[in-house]
């Protein structure tokens, strides 16, 4: 039982704001001559009203669990990986690459080739981030900022000049063997949505996360550094070492996020598929404040706003879907601090600097 | 006296949580003009009831009547404004900033447009320092003051407030034997000219030599209002700890053994790439407690930085049991700060008993920490060490200073190091953890003990030897039984060197 008011605890800040960032919008809606009830019933029903409705916000989220984490596991390194979206796209053009390269092969091999691709590639692009920090102590924010905007100039290039396929903005299509199955193929669920095999990647994943900050010595060490970075130094922890590993697996959960649309929907990389699942990551980890778990929920909540935005689209023009989306993300950041009992964990979260 | 008392707190009782009482009916009572002490161990409600008579903390009970009036003290700035000041044990200074700049921030005087008056603010700050008999240079930056000199300004901050009372929270954990002296000297000025002093402490032969009055405070409840000239130290241990405590540890001659450590013309860097540790050398051997006294700052994070393998050296060499340090030998470190570096205050005892010690065998296999054997290991410790609350899964963030000690002291010397090298074991400790602490330390017979401090006494019960440090230089080098405080203190703060090097 007290482990429930543990966790009714914890979520109490964020569910409040929620609810407190709707009242809010639906002032905005008011006052575009709107009924508010009306926008949020539509807007609810049509995602987790009908199975197509949940598919599509599954579909959403899977990319955002992948990004929550990649952002949730650099600041439990003290880290702060704005880089998400570099990554994502490094890793997912890495796993078109390996789909289209590798057609020969089985799916056995193509499959798993791929994930090591799309986290290898996004690792690796992370760890450039991080080198620079441990060896020129130049900043994280600032490194990862740079990254992303030389990494979607790479993605763009390749895609134009080398991969082209003339007329499109994308890569030739990946082999049949490199496609993660789409739910309603298997299942006969969620008919007609994308929603893929690549969540369960995504599952997955947060439970490595779980089980590596939890249970290995490299995750005591990473959280130890991002709590105290000097009591990392005198317990003898590589510091250099920890900031590029934690970075690295931060480019590589983010890496992996392509593949919900690479693998799991178009079958090619496009230019421009990502839509800030990067950056939205870290508004993701944020809220989740940092627990693997807790990043599946949020993720699916702001799959909720993404798909849902689109479908009270009929009702309200698009800005103001955007605004509210935007209003909401903002308010349930602060929010939640300010409704959280034990208050003021902000301090926890990392320094910038 | 037919005067109002300055204080008087009644039946002043603080709940924490659903039955914790940190102060329990207390009655305080402190006269006008005079040097109060407030004494016992940590955790006796000293500060609690510091805190509540600054409105930092709102009794649950009680009542306070500041000069006869009953008052209810909301904020620091509510007590200011009744002429209470406190001075606090770390100072709040802001380094960079003069001392005149520090006095009077927070309450400066501005002129036209919200520019600042300094020259207002300096004249009635020197007729403060003419009326005190202070002497101190306004326009210094306080990063160049020495710590007693930092605390004078602290003091001032108090009086530029116009505060009749006088609260200062142990004051000289931080000063010389000298710098203390003087400290009083100017306490007694302030009480010359009227002024009320609560002074909390823990050392008993200091509150003895300045106070007029003593309260003991155990377990929040008060259990003796002394006048200090009809008292004796002895009867004021029995009440702060409630039993005939007796703490008779002292080192003893014992033959030392083997070289343990031997620091050959060692010099180390700072962060800044000053050299702060200038051709040290020294020797010292299994069973040998050596005693590094200094003015905090001299070098000596530095140097234990540099022997513990966790800095590198610029030039000259270190060697434990005879060999060059690498990277994992391992050493006991109990640093000075231990919430800062060797702690991590949100993870659980057990997460603290594993740090810096994460790579051992016996704790952690490739994927896996062994979480049941360091469990294990934690609650021996536990029982060892007698840490209280008693249970590895605790937060050690909500521990007492003396419990966490505990935890890194246990930690620390559970390692299999024939090097131990420990800086303010005490600091911050009550009478028992103190001994219990030195007891600790004086039982490691078989290993070697670098213990940096800036209390003399501490290094005087303790050691066998006694080296100085002042500006990263070695300066003196004593037998214990061949030297004292008075001595220590002048080569701490350079006013004597030995000539010969060592």
């Amino acid at each position: 039982m007290p482990h429930w008011n543990k966790y009714l605890n914890l979520s109490a800040g964020p569910l409040l704001s929620i609810i407190v960032a709707m009242l809010i919008g639906a002032v905005f809606i008011l006052a575009i001559g709107h009924n508010p009830l009306d926008v949020y019933y539509l807007l609810f029903s049509e995602t987790l009203g009908n199975s197509y409705g949940i598919g599509q916000v599954l579909f959403k989220a899977t990319p955002l669990i992948f990004t929550g984490l990649s952002v949730a596991i650099a600041f439990k390194a003290g880290l702060f990986n704005i880089g998400a979206e570099g990554q994502l796209n490094i890793g997912a053009f890495a796993s078109a690459w390996a789909g289209f390269t590798f057609v020969s092969l089985p799916w056995y091999l193509l499959i798993p080739l791929s994930i090591l691709a799309a986290f290898a590639a996004g690792a690796f692009w992370a760890s450039i981030a991080g080198a620079l920090k441990a060896k020129f102590g130049s900043h994280e924010v600032i490194n990862t900022i740079m990254l992303n905007f030389i990494a979607l100039a790479l993605v763009s290039y390749l895609v134009n000049n080398v991969y082209l396929v003339p007329a499109t903005i994308h890569t030739p299509g990946i082999s049949p063997n490199a496609v993660l199955a789409r739910f309603d193929i298997i299942t006969g669920l969620f008919k007609g949505s994308p929603f893929n095999i690549s969540f369960l990647i995504a599952l997955a994943a947060c439970i490595f996360m779980f089980y590596l900050i939890k249970i290995t010595p490299l995750g005591y060490e990473i959280t130890t550094l991002g709590f105290n970075r000097n009591a990392a130094r005198y317990a003898k922890m590589n510091i250099s070492r920890l900031t590029v590993a934690g970075l690295a697996l931060a480019g590589g959960f983010a890496g992996l996020g392509g593949m919900n649309f690479v693998n799991g929907y178009k079958h090619y990389f496009e230019i421009g598929f990502s839509e800030n699942a990067g950056y939205v990551g870290i508004a993701v980890a944020l809220i989740a404040r940092n627990n693997p778990f807790a990043v599946i929920a949020v993720a699916i909540f702001f799959g909720v706003l993404e798909y849902g935005g689109l479908t009270i689209n009929t009702m309200v023009p698009k800005e103001i879907v955007t605004i509210l989306q935007g209003l909401i993300i903002l308010l349930v950041i602060s929010l939640s601090y300010l409704f959280d009992k034990k208050n003021f964990r902000i301090k926890h979260s990392p320094a910038i600097g | 006296m037919s005067q109002e008392p300055a204080i008087v707190m009644e039946g002043i009782t603080r709940i924490f949580g659903e039955d914790f009482k940190a102060n329990d009916s207390i009655d305080f009572r402190v006269r006008k003009g005079t040097i109060h002490a407030l004494v016992g161990e940590n955790g006796a409600g000293k500060s609690t009831l510091m805190n509540i008579l600054y409105g930092l903390l709102s009794p649950t009970y009680g009542t306070i009547r500041i000069n006869g009036l009953e008052k209810n003290i909301n904020s620091p700035r509510e007590a200011i404004s009744l002429g209470i000041g406190m001075v606090h044990q770390h100072f709040m200074l802001i380094e960079t900033l003069t001392v005149l700049e520090n006095i009077i921030l927070g309450d400066e005087s501005t002129g036209p447009f919200g520019r600042l008056d300094l020259s207002k603010a300096a004249e009635k700050v020197s007729a403060l320092l003419k009326s005190f008999r202070i002497s101190i240079d306004l326009n210094e930056k306080v990063e160049n003051l020495a710590v007693g000199v930092q605390q004078k300004v602290e003091i001032l901050k108090v009086l530029y407030r116009n505060a009749d009372i006088l609260i200062l929270d142990e004051p000289t954990a931080v000063l010389t034997p000298q710098e203390t002296d003087v400290l009083f000297d100017t306490l007694e000025e302030l009480k010359s000219i009227g002024k009320t002093i609560i002074l909390i402490s823990h050392k008993l032969l200091e509150v003895l030599s300045v106070s007029d009055y003593i309260t003991v405070l155990r377990h929040g409840k008060v259990t003796g209002n002394l006048k200090t000239s009809e008292t004796s130290k002895e009867e004021i241990s029995v009440l702060i700890t409630g039993d005939e405590f007796k703490d008779s540890l002292q080192q003893e001659f014992r033959s030392a053994g083997e070289i343990v450590l031997e620091v050959k013309g060692l010099s180390v860097l700072n962060d800044k790439k000053f050299e702060t540790v200038k051709s040290v050398s020294f020797e010292l051997r299994a069973g040998e407690i050596l005693g590094i006294a200094g003015v905090e700052g001299n070098g000596q994070s530095e140097l234990i930085e540099a022997i513990c393998g966790l800095r590198q050296m610029s030039s000259g060499s270190i060697k434990i049991d005879g060999q060059s340090i690498q990277n994992t030998t391992p050493v006991s470190l109990i640093p000075s700060d231990k919430l800062k570096f060797a702690m991590v205050k949100e993870y659980d005892i057990t997460g603290n008993i594993l740090l810096g010690r994460q790579n051992e065998e016996q704790f952690s296999k490739a994927l896996a920490i062994n979480y049941d054997r360091l469990r294990r290991f934690s609650e021996q410790l536990i029982e060892e060490y007698d840490i209280r609350p008693s249970d590895p899964d605790i937060k050690i963030g909500s521990l007492s200073g003396g419990n966490q000690q505990k935890v890194v002291a246990a930690r620390e010397l559970s390692k299999n190091a024939s090097l131990i090298v420990a800086a303010h074991p005490t600091r911050g400790l009550d009478i028992k953890a103190s001994a219990f602490v030195h007891g600790t330390l004086l039982k490691q017979k078989t290993k070697a003990v670098l213990l940096v401090s800036s209390d003399l006494n501490e290094l005087l019960k303790l050691s066998n030897r006694i080296a100085v440090i002042y500006n990263g230089k070695i300066t003196g080098l004593f037998e214990t039984n061949e030297t004292n405080e008075k001595e220590l203190g002048m080569y701490m703060t350079g006013m004597r060197t030995m000539n010969n090097e060592l």
